[in-house]
Parts: C-alpha cells; sequence; structure tokens
C-alpha cells in the first residue's frame, strides 16, 4: 500500500534577523513563553536598577545633595574609594600601596613581552618582587619609611595579598603533600592523607578560629604571633590540602610510563619528579589550580570573621561614617564589582589557557 | 658459584628505600618534637592563664540565650526496648530472606516480601506505640548544660544543610534545564545568573541577603501578605503551620502502608513483565491505594492536620511557622550560591553524553522525555554525582558562616561557649570532630549512591 506523501510547506528562512528570532525566541509556542518570562524578570530586575544607578543616582562629594536624590550616592565612592583600597592604612603613607602595585603591574608588563619572557634577570626579579612589595608597605627596618604594622593594613590591599601568600605559601606545601600521599611510603603516606582529609572535612572558618584562638596557646607564651601572620597559617593550612589534591589529580594523570622511563634513565627520585613528573603534572592542573585561587580570593572574605579588615569588613566599617551614614548598597556594588571582575577575569583566564594548552598523553 | 648475579652492596643512605626510611624517621621526629612542644607549651599557657583542661566544663550551665531553638529528640526509657525490637525485626527478615533463597533459589516473591516488610517495620512500630514516652523532645533553656547548647546548634546546622541541599539541587536543575533550552534570551538569562553568583564570595551574599534585602522589607504592620499563606516583613517570613490532630497518627501510617503497597504493586508488575512479557496493572491498584487508604484513615480518625495561620498580635505575628530573617537570609544566601554551581555540574553532565546516544535513542523512535530519562539522565548521573557529593559537602561547612550574621548554628553557639568558659582547645575540636563526622556522612551516602548508578564495567 503507497501512501501520499502530503505536500509539505517550504523550509523557513533560516538568514536574517527576524528569522533568528523567530527560532531562537518564539518557536515552538513555549519558547515565545519562557521568552516572555524572561523579559518579564530582566525588566523587573534590570529597571530598578538603572533608576537606582542612574536615573535617580547622584555623583556630588557633598552629603546634603546626595540626600535630595533618591538613587544611588555615587559620591561616597568618589570620597571614600581609597579607603575602600587600602582600609586604616595612614591617608598620608597611601602612595606606598600604590606604588607597590604600579611595581607588580610593571613586572607582569615586562612578562608579557615575550622576548623577555626568559630572562634570567626577570626571574630574579620575580623573586625579589614579594619582599620588595613587603618592605615597601610595612616600611621600617632598612628602608627609612616610617613603619605601618600590619594591623593598619586592610580593603582590598588586604584580601589580594592574603589571597597571593596563601598561594604562594601553599603551593610547595601542597606538592610535598600530594607527593607524599601518592607515594607508598608506609609513615609519610597515612600522614599526608590524615593532613588533607582533615582539613578539608572541616570549615574555613573552625581553622580561622584555630589559628586565632588556638594557635597562640600551642605557641611558647613569650612568642607573639602577629594576627594577620595567625590568619595567613590559617588559610594556607586550608588551601594547601585543597590544592594538593588538584595536584594529586595531576600526578595521577600522567601515564606509569612516565614513571619508568625516568627510572630507566637511572635518575634518583627527586631528579625524576622535578625534571620530569612536576612539570608535566602542574600543567595539567593549571585551570583547576587557577579554579583554587578564585575560591582563595573569594573565601579571604572570612578573615572579617576573626577581626580582619579586609574588601567585605571595610563595606561595612565606611557605611557607619557619620558623613555617608548607611549608603550600604553603593558599597555592596562597588566591592561586588571588584569581586566579580577578579574572579571572572581569572576563571576566564583559566578556561582560555584550557583551550590554549593541549593536556598531557593525549 | 660466586655472586656475578648478586646487585653489588649500596649503603642504606645511598638506597631509595634506606632513604625512604631516613626521610619518614625524620618527618616522625620532628612531627613528635612538634607535638610534645606545642602539648607542653598548651597546658604551661592554660595554666598561667587559670584554664583547667578536659571536657568537665561541658555539664556545667550555660546561661545564654539561643534565639531560635530546634527540639531534640532525647531517648528515654523505652527507648533500649525500641532498638532491640528494631534489631529484632531487622534479624527475623533476615534470616527469613536467607532461608527462602536457600529453599527456592530466587528472589522473593511478593507474600513473602510483604512479610518480611511487615515484619522489620510491624514489630518496631508496635514497640514505638507501646513505648510512646521513648522518645522525649527537649527544648534548650538558658538553665540548659553546654552539651544541650551545642546539640541545639547541631541541630539548627544541620536544617540548615538539610533544606539547603535539597533546595540548591532542584534551583541547579532548572537553572541548568534553562542554559541549555534553546531559547537564547531563558539561557543567557540563567548564564549570567550562574556568572553573577559563582563569582562573588558566599559571606557578601549572605551579608547582602541579611542587611540590604531584610532591611529593605517593610515593618510588621505594612508585611507582605499572600492572602495568610506567606506574610514577608523585617521579622522574617511567616508560613501556615501543619498542627496535628486526633487521627494524625492513623493518616500518616496509612500513607507509608499506601506506599508500601504501591512499591510492591510496582514489583510485582516488574516480575510479571519480565517473567511473561505482559505488562501488569499498575496505575489503578496505585491510584486506589494511595486515595483509598488514606481516605479510609481520614473517615476513620477525622481530619487529621489543620492548618494554623500566622496572626498579627500585639507588635509581631504569632502561630504558625515563623522563620527568622537570620534563618530565611542563611537558607536563601546558601541555595543561591550553590544552585549556581549545581547548575554548571548538571549542565555539564548532560552534555558530557555523546550526541551519538541521543542520536541513536531517537533512531530508536524514542521520543524526548524517553530519550532524557532512560538515556541522557543515567549517564549524566554518573558525571554529575561525585561533584555534586563535594557541593553539598560545602553547604555543610558554609552553614558555619551563620556565625557572621548571627544565626545561632553550631560555630556561633560554641564560639559563645568558647568565650564564656575559655576551653578553646576543647571547642574548637569539638568543631572539628563534628564537622568531621557531618562530612563523612554526607561523602558516605553519596559514595553508597554513586556506587549504585556507576558505571560497571568487566
Amino acid at each position: 500500500m503507497a501512501h501520499d506523501i502530503p505536500d509539505r510547506l517550504p523550509p523557513a528562512a533560516t538568514v536574517g534577523v527576524w528569522s533568528w528570532i523567530r527560532a531562537n525566541l518564539l518557536c515552538p509556542w513555549y519558547n515565545a513563553l519562557l521568552s516572555a518570562g524572561s523579559l518579564y524578570l530582566i525588566w523587573k530586575a534590570v529597571v530598578p536598577f538603572w533608576n537606582w544607578a542612574v536615573v535617580n543616582a547622584s555623583i556630588s562629594l557633598d552629603p546634603a545633595v546626595a540626600k535630595q536624590h533618591s538613587g544611588a550616592a555615587w559620591g561616597f565612592l568618589r570620597d571614600m574609594w581609597p579607603v575602600f583600597m587600602t582600609g586604616i592604612y595612614p591617608a598620608e603613607e597611601r602612595w606606598r600601596p600604590l606604588l607597590a602595585l604600579c611595581l607588580v603591574l610593571a613586572m607582569v608588563g615586562l612578562s608579557l613581552l615575550r622576548p623577555l619572557r626568559r630572562a634570567t634577570w626577570l626571574r630574579a626579579a620575580w623573586l625579589a618582587t614579594p619582599l620588595l612589595v613587603f618592605a615597601i608597605i610595612r616600611g621600617g627596618g632598612i628602608t627609612g619609611l616610617p613603619e605601618v604594622g600590619t594591623h593598619y593594613w586592610g580593603g582590598l590591599m588586604l584580601t589580594i595579598l592574603l589571597a597571593v601568600v596563601a598561594m604562594i605559601a601553599a603551593f610547595p606545601i601542597s606538592i610535598l603533600l600530594a607527593l607524599g600521599r601518592t607515594s607508598n611510603m608506609p609513615i609519610a603516606r597515612p600522614f599526608c592523607v590524615a593532613y588533607i582529609e582533615l582539613i578539608r572535612g572541616v570549615p574555613l572558618i573552625t581553622i580561622l578560629f584555630m589559628a586565632s584562638v588556638v594557635l597562640p596557646l600551642f605557641l611558647p607564651s613569650n612568642m607573639e604571633l602577629d594576627k594577620l601572620l595567625r590568619a595567613m597559617v590559617g588559610i594556607t593550612m586550608f588551601f594547601s590540602a585543597y590544592l594538593a589534591e588538584n595536584i594529586r589529580g595531576g600526578l595521577q594523570g600522567l601515564s606509569r610510563g612516565q614513571y619508568e622511563a625516568a627510572d630507566a634513565l637511572g635518575m634518583s627520585y627527586w631528579q625524576k619528579i622535578r625534571v620530569v613528573i612536576l612539570p608535566q603534572a602542574l600543567r595539567i592542573v593549571i585551570p583547576p589550580m587557577v579554579n583554587n585561587f578564585i575560591g582563595i580570593l573569594k573565601d579571604t572574605s572570612l578573615v572579617g570573621i576573626v577581626g580582619l579588615v579586609d574588601l567585605l569588613q571595610i563595606a561595612f566599617a565606611t557605611t557607619s561614617n557619620p558623613k555617608w551614614f548607611g549608603r550600604l548598597e553603593e558599597a555592596y556594588v562597588f566591592i561586588a564589582f571588584w569581586y566579580w571582575v577578579l574572579c571572572f577575569g581569572l576563571s576566564s583566564y583559566s578556561q582560555h589557557l584550557e583551550r590554549k594548552i593541549p593536556s598531557a598523553g593525549k | 658459584m660466586t655472586d656475578h648475579s648478586a646487585p653489588p652492596r649500596v649503603p642504606f643512605w645511598r638506597s631509595p628505600t634506606g632513604r625512604a626510611w631516613a626521610f619518614q624517621a625524620v618527618m616522625l621526629g620532628s612531627f613528635l618534637w612538634l607535638a610534645v612542644s606545642m602539648y607542653r607549651n598548651t597546658l604551661e599557657n592554660l595554666k598561667t592563664r587559670g584554664i583547667s583542661s578536659g571536657f568537665g566544663f561541658l555539664h556545667s550551665e550555660a546561661g545564654f540565650r539561643i534565639g531560635e531553638v530546634t527540639g531534640i529528640p532525647l531517648p528515654q526509657g523505652g527507648f533500649l526496648y525500641f532498638l532491640i525490637s528494631l534489631a529484632l525485626g531487622l534479624a527475623l527478615s533476615r534470616m527469613l530472606t536467607r532461608h527462602m533463597k536457600a529453599r527456592t533459589n530466587a528472589p522473593l516473591n511478593t507474600k513473602w516480601f510483604g512479610l518480611c516488610l511487615l515484619l522489620s517495620i510491624g514489630i518496631p512500630a508496635a514497640t514505638l506505640f507501646l513505648f510512646r514516652n521513648s522518645v522525649e523532645i527537649a527544648h534548650y533553656t538558658e538553665s540548659s548544660s553546654y552539651v544541650m547548647a551545642l546539640a541545639t546548634g547541631l541541630a539548627n546546622t544541620l536544617k540548615v544543610a538539610v533544606i539547603g541541599c535539597v533546595a540548591s539541587t532542584f534551583l541547579g536543575l532548572f537553572i541548568a534545564l534553562g542554559r541549555l533550552s534553546p531559547n537564547w534570551l531563558l539561557s543567557s538569562l540563567c548564564r549570567w545568573y550562574v556568572e553573577l553568583n559563582r563569582n562573588l564570595p558566599v559571606l557578601m551574599q549572605l551579608f547582602f541577603w541579611y542587611f540590604v534585602v531584610f532591611q529593605e522589607l517593610p515593618g510588621v504592620k505594612q508585611s507582605i501578605d499572600l492572602g495568610g499563606w506567606l506574610i514577608l516583613n523585617k521579622r522574617g517570613l511567616f508560613l501556615p503551620a501543619l498542627v496535628p490532630h486526633q487521627g494524625a497518627w492513623l493518616f500518616c501510617g496509612a500513607i507509608v502502608a499506601a506506599l508500601c503497597g504501591c512499591w510492591l504493586v510496582l514489583r510485582r508488575a516488574k516480575q510479571l513483565r519480565d517473567d511473561t512479557g505482559e505488562a501488569g496493572k499498575r496505575l489503578v491498584p496505585c491510584l486506589l491505594l494511595l486515595i483509598g487508604l488514606p481516605g479510609l484513615a481520614w473517615l476513620l480518625g477525622g481530619t487529621p492536620f489543620g492548618l494554623e495561620f500566622p496572626v498579627l498580635k500585639g507588635f509581631n505575628y504569632k502561630g504558625g511557622t515563623g522563620l527568622t530573617p537570620e534563618f530565611t537570609a542563611l537558607v536563601v544566601g546558601l541555595t543561591v550560591y550553590v544552585s549556581a554551581f549545581n547548575a554548571e555540574i548538571i549542565r555539564s553532565g548532560i552534555e558530557a553524553v555523546s550526541r551519538g546516544q541521543r542520536e541513536a535513542a531517537r533512531a530508536l523512535a524514542m521520543n524526548e522525555r524517553q530519550v532524557m530519562r532512560i538515556v541522557i539522565l543515567p549517564q549524566a548521573m554518573r558525571v554529575i554525582v561525585p561533584p555534586m557529593t563535594s557541593e553539598y559537602l560545602a553547604i555543610a561547612k558554609n552553614s558555619s558562616l551563620a556565625v557572621a550574621i548571627g544565626y545561632p548554628e553550631f560555630v556561633s553557639v560554641g564560639g559563645t561557649i568558647l568565650n564564656q568558659s575559655g576551653q578553646a582547645v576543647e571547642i574548637v575540636g569539638i568543631w572539628m570532630g563534628v564537622y568531621l563526622c557531618i562530612s563523612l556522612c554526607i561523602s558516605f551516602a553519596m559514595n553508597v549512591y554513586n556506587a549504585r548508578i556507576a558505571l560497571v564495567e568487566r
């Protein structure tokens, strides 16, 4: 029995704006409904924000003028942004963090120049940079600058400092932990496993509390640890465990042949690790490590709970300033912008790396 | 024969094993030295501060107020009998299963299975009915001990964690489906939801919900009121409460029995289909059970539950279920934050299933729903479950951020005790121990689930 094939309509156009809209937004009927719902949501969220942030906003530095507008008082941010950046760092010394920032940016700029990338002096300069930054910001000693104690550090500067120091300090620890966990040494392995699982099983807050309350008890009574240093110890302990698991993934991602080949060449353990294994393993785990770094950056906001004034806490502190009392929303938008730009930039970078780096063994 | 084949003797400090042992000895030695010196320092420091070590302080009176008290079920006299009967019921049904299996060498048929179910549920239920007071719900008061305070904090933590896990999973699923939608507007909206939420610190989001959103809400007199069902104001979120009446026991029992019955019917139908190829009747008996049994219980026992609506009395709403701003902000903040991560996990899991699978399923003339349910989701779950486990762990751990907005959960209560008693080492130890237990329980449960759905290879 032959069926008559019914006549069909000609295929719909697939080019042009209208056909794109029809294909992506209107067809079939439920897509039109979804589009309408999404438009409604966007409308409900964007219009009030637009009115608040642009239409009714004021940028005057005078709080009295800002009060006459119902929207955002961006003058508050114009007035306060150095405080957001450096916290309660003395105002007349704020050029020093700026100088340190310029130094780091200059180093990054130099490293981006292709001919300079492999220069030995640049690497040496990178090694010296953290010390130099520390010396510039803290002052005292041989620098001849007035000393600014760590309890005056704050704001975005502190957030970035904590994250970067934690990452740099956690890196060698986590490599050792990962190596210990993948080795077959009967004492070292359970030790590493216990450390990693213990730290990963508890919240960062309890580690920070431990660092700020219990760590002083463990030390000899004549030894005083700086509050910032204690927080750094806590965050470093925390992230070395997470980072170690990432690196372990990289170590396990290498084929056995790599290990065996290095052994066959008669390399010693550390030669094998340094020359053959780590360069490949670390290359595999760069994207997850960048994600880990984003995690550190976000989680440094927790140090506010143990009394450090990071970006999040400085937002609170500035809103209780009598001149601009209660401008919480503006402060939030500002710090949200910073966190978002930093984290989104890093995650885009990690995706870029993921596309660029060919993974080993493939 | 001289030993030409034997390798030359290497002094132990040059052999890899010897070095490994030396390294480990050094490590162990320095660890022991560190531990001993830390122990001695701690003892000395505690002595100079006049704090006695040990867990004895846990039994002294707490004396502080906890803003939100969750009842703690405490076992009473008859509880032991209940445990014994539970063990007895399980043991009996297990023995029965093994006996039947040995005799017929086949899985248990429906009749015997029902008997086992009856034994393992019925015996404990009967004991629970006989010793009705075997569990007492205790509520923390200011004169309770520190242990009770910690237990209340833990109960609050678990409440947040469970609600957060369930809510963030569903929200994440919706966002993921939205991102996969061919509708460009919807998928961009969901994409920006994810990008916005996962790149902002969770503590900041909690502060946002608590200090910005709840501050912007109207006061008690001008509450947002959806016909009395949902009332939202500065003081919190108020919902109607279910109040059990006389027949509630009977009604709940009927629902449980109906569910068990449905399960048996489905099993029976599946067995029938496997054996004979005929589809057994499923829908009608299940519907009959699900509607008939509870309906019967309703008729016999009267209305099982009543709704208690919150009403404005004086300065605040009374009655119903009142959720404090702290609790609501914490749950909403955690859910929104984690849902962004869950959405990405679910989306990548679904996208990880290769195109060929979908095309093959379509070639077999499956419709879209069947493709999703039978082909895509089971394979996606293998990719989804392990990272999802870490998100659940993250919720349990991040609930400790409640300390910043004043919701009395485990860390916050512990912090108050720490300030009052100065027992820092013990409190931090208890924190870590309890969180480790919670983490282990979650990962154990998820690993069991993962093992069930994982790809079984030869």
